[in-house]
């Protein structure tokens, strides 16, 4: 293998200038492809830190996947005649049993749950209306399955007990409406029912909608603005390995009925624009590599071209078929690789680069530079796609190559 | 040197015949036998089969009739690898043009076919490429590419890589074609001495009657077939 390996890079370096093109090729490939996932999962990736940070990651909805089924079509589910326009029959939305519930999953390893109350209510300060979601909250429970207190900017989550009517409103909400911490506005629920509620808390987090849309108050004040008694229409799940939330999600709905949602599901619109962000990024990297991949084709091809005669020479030697196909597969292997190690150093100059431009406005995250995310496997992805592509593109030359009679080429050249 | 009677010949043609896919015979119902220590010149007119006959005895080629015979061997059931092997470690070449890598040096050309074989660590390999270097008179050339030598270096440089995994036999097609006379004797002198000193079987095409003159026996073939055998010299 050494020897071949010499006679590799011998016949590379005699190319030197077309080597230098298709490994610099290979190398621009390599680096585009790992500067622009740097920035697509950097984003992505702080998307999704933001979700599973600020949403939880399981919630147990007062609902059904599907709707029940009517008693007339248990009652003759192979009848003749169809039944339709039947009305759902009325009853009373809420976790049934949800203390008994919220009992079994604090029980489950790795799981924190808080019952939760969400409704509609019209905030209205002087001569300013916004409609809001009101998250009804037990504070010592919700401190657990999310992180609210952490993005607090101004009071603290215990506050809602120390306070009566006490409500925690995000900074852009409280902007729109022109209040601050200590004053009083009033809150008007869809049942008709008014409160007038102090602000006791300001939180960002980064996401628009929540931070103009969402108010926090106790689960008990806002189970009376929603005309609601002792119901809790959600139950929240923070788990310790987050990776379980779809499986448990699964596990948790077929054991209580209740519609379950995993922050997956919450989310796949985002997670399959990720996906489809992704792969339109590997489709146009890939492509790029796949250009350099001709390069290193057509240098290989030359080569082969050039070298007939050594070939030849190399076979009547003793060198078997296996022997010429792997020099030139080695030639492009050797020029991928070069390519790689190239393209890295590009790639991370290029993600430094971009670490310093500045867009002069503050971005959510808080910063007005990009998010990039620096992770190895993208480079030993890009290098191990640039290895592939180059070594698939030396096999058809090298193949050609193996397969030359040296009788033919000896009497051509004599 | 030469085979004992009841030694098998080092090489033996058996009514080889070789014929192209389209129908074009190079060589017909041709039956040698060549002994250790024999230095044979294969004459005859241009297209007259020295070459074909030359690359089917070198295992480069298959006979399409008949079967070549190494040291008693069958080398009808020898596969590509097998034949390969053969070629590396018993053979060795010597073409018109010189063939060496262009990119290397005289003494890396010398160690390729020695680091293929790998019977010897690289000191060794590199002692016997420079042996055979200086026994050629190439001792200043070693570290030269060949666009830096002169045609007769570069036979001669060609000369020492066939004789780098000490063949038993060495086949040289138009050795001396693209030599001038003084350069051309030069290799048949090296030739000779081979046979002569060290006891190798040396089998050359050449069209040159002067230089077949020199051999101790002399095939001439016309249209593909062997016409004579016999000494050089007659």
């Amino acid at each position: 293998m050494r020897l071949l390996l010499d006679l590799a890079r011998g016949m590379l370096a005699r190319r030197r200038r077309q080597t230098l093109v298709s490994v610099f090729g290979v190398a621009l490939g390599v680096a585009f492809f790992i500067a622009i996932a740097a920035l697509m999962r950097g984003f992505q990736t702080y998307f999704i830190s933001q979700i599973i940070d600020v949403a939880p990651h399981i919630t147990i909805k007062d609902e059904m996947r599907d709707p029940p089924p009517q008693a007339a079509a248990l009652a003759h589910p192979e009848g003749a005649v169809a039944i339709a326009g039947v009305r759902p029959q009325d009853r009373v939305r809420g976790i049934r049993a949800a203390g008994d519930k919220l009992a079994m999953l604090e029980a489950m390893e790795g799981v924190a749950a808080a019952p939760v109350l969400t409704g509609q209510a019209l905030l209205r300060y002087g001569s300013r209306d916004v409609s809001v979601t009101i998250v009804g909250i037990d504070p010592v429970r919700h401190a657990r399955v999310s992180n609210i207190q952490k993005d607090m900017t101004h009071g603290r989550i215990e506050d809602l007990r120390a306070t009566a009517n006490g409500l925690i409103i995000g900074e852009a909400l409280a902007q729109r409406l022109g209040v601050g911490l200590g004053d009083t506005i009033a809150a008007v629920s869809p049942r008709g029912v008014t409160l007038s509620m102090k602000v006791v808390g300001l939180f960002r987090t980064g996401i628009q909608t929540l931070d103009q849309q969402q108010g926090y108050a106790l689960l008990k004040v806002n189970q009376v603005l929603q005309d609601r008694s002792n119901v809790v229409n959600q139950i929240q799940l923070r788990l310790r390995d987050v990776t379980r939330a779809e499986p448990l999600a699964r596990e948790i709905e077929a054991r209580f009925g209740d519609r379950t949602e995993s922050w997956e599901e919450q989310n796949k619109n985002f997670l399959t624009v990720f996906v489809i962000q992704n792969a339109v990024m590997y489709s146009v990297t890939g492509a790029i590599l796949l250009v350099a991949a001709f390069g290193i084709y057509n240098i290989i091809s030359t080569v082969v071209y050039e070298k007939t005669r050594d070939i030849a020479i190399l076979k009547s030697l003793g060198f078997t078929e296996r022997d010429i196909q792997m020099l030139f597969l080695v030639q492009g292997i050797v020029a991928g690789l070069l390519g790689a190690v190239l393209g890295c150093v590009l790639g991370a100059v290029m993600i430094e680069g971009l670490a310093q431009v500045r867009f002069g406005v503050e971005a959510p995250s808080g910063s007005d530079r990009f998010i990039l995310a620096r992770d190895w496997r993208v480079y030993l992805l890009a290098s191990g796609f640039a290895v592939l592509a180059a070594g698939i593109a030396a096999v058809i030359p090298a193949r050609r190559a193996s397969r030359l009679d040296p009788v033919q080429v000896v009497r051509g050249a004599a | 040197m030469s085979d004992g009677p009841a030694d098998p010949p080092l090489l033996a043609a058996e009514r080889v015949t070789r014929t192209l896919p389209e129908g074009v015979t190079l060589v017909a119902d041709i039956s040698l036998r060549f002994a250790r220590g024999e230095f044979v010149a294969i004459t005859g007119p241009s297209g007259s089969g020295k070459s074909s006959l030359l690359y089917l005895l070198g295992l480069l080629d298959r006979p399409t009739e008949g079967r070549i015979l190494l040291e008693g061997r069958d080398t009808a059931e020898l596969d590509a690898e097998e034949l390969a092997a053969l070629r590396l470690a018993r053979l060795g070449f010597v073409f018109q043009f010189h063939f060496l890598l262009p990119e290397f040096s005289s003494l890396d050309n010398v160690l390729i076919p020695i680091r293929r074989l790998g019977r010897l660590d690289a000191a060794a390999a590199r002692a016997q490429a420079m042996r055979l270097l200086g026994a050629l008179g190439l001792d200043a050339a070693a570290t030269k590419l060949p666009e830096q030598l002169s045609g007769g270096m570069r036979q001669r440089v060609a000369i020492a890589r066939a004789l780098a995994n000490d063949p038993a036999l060495i086949l040289a097609d138009e050795p001396t074609g693209n030599l001038d006379t003084k350069n051309a004797a030069a290799v048949f002198d090296i030739f000779e001495r081979l046979v002569r000193e060290e006891g190798r079987t040396v089998i050359v095409v050449t069209h040159d009657p002067d230089l077949a003159r020199r051999c101790s026996r002399r095939v001439h073939l016309v249209d593909g077939r062997v016409v004579s055998d016999g000494p050089a010299s007659g």
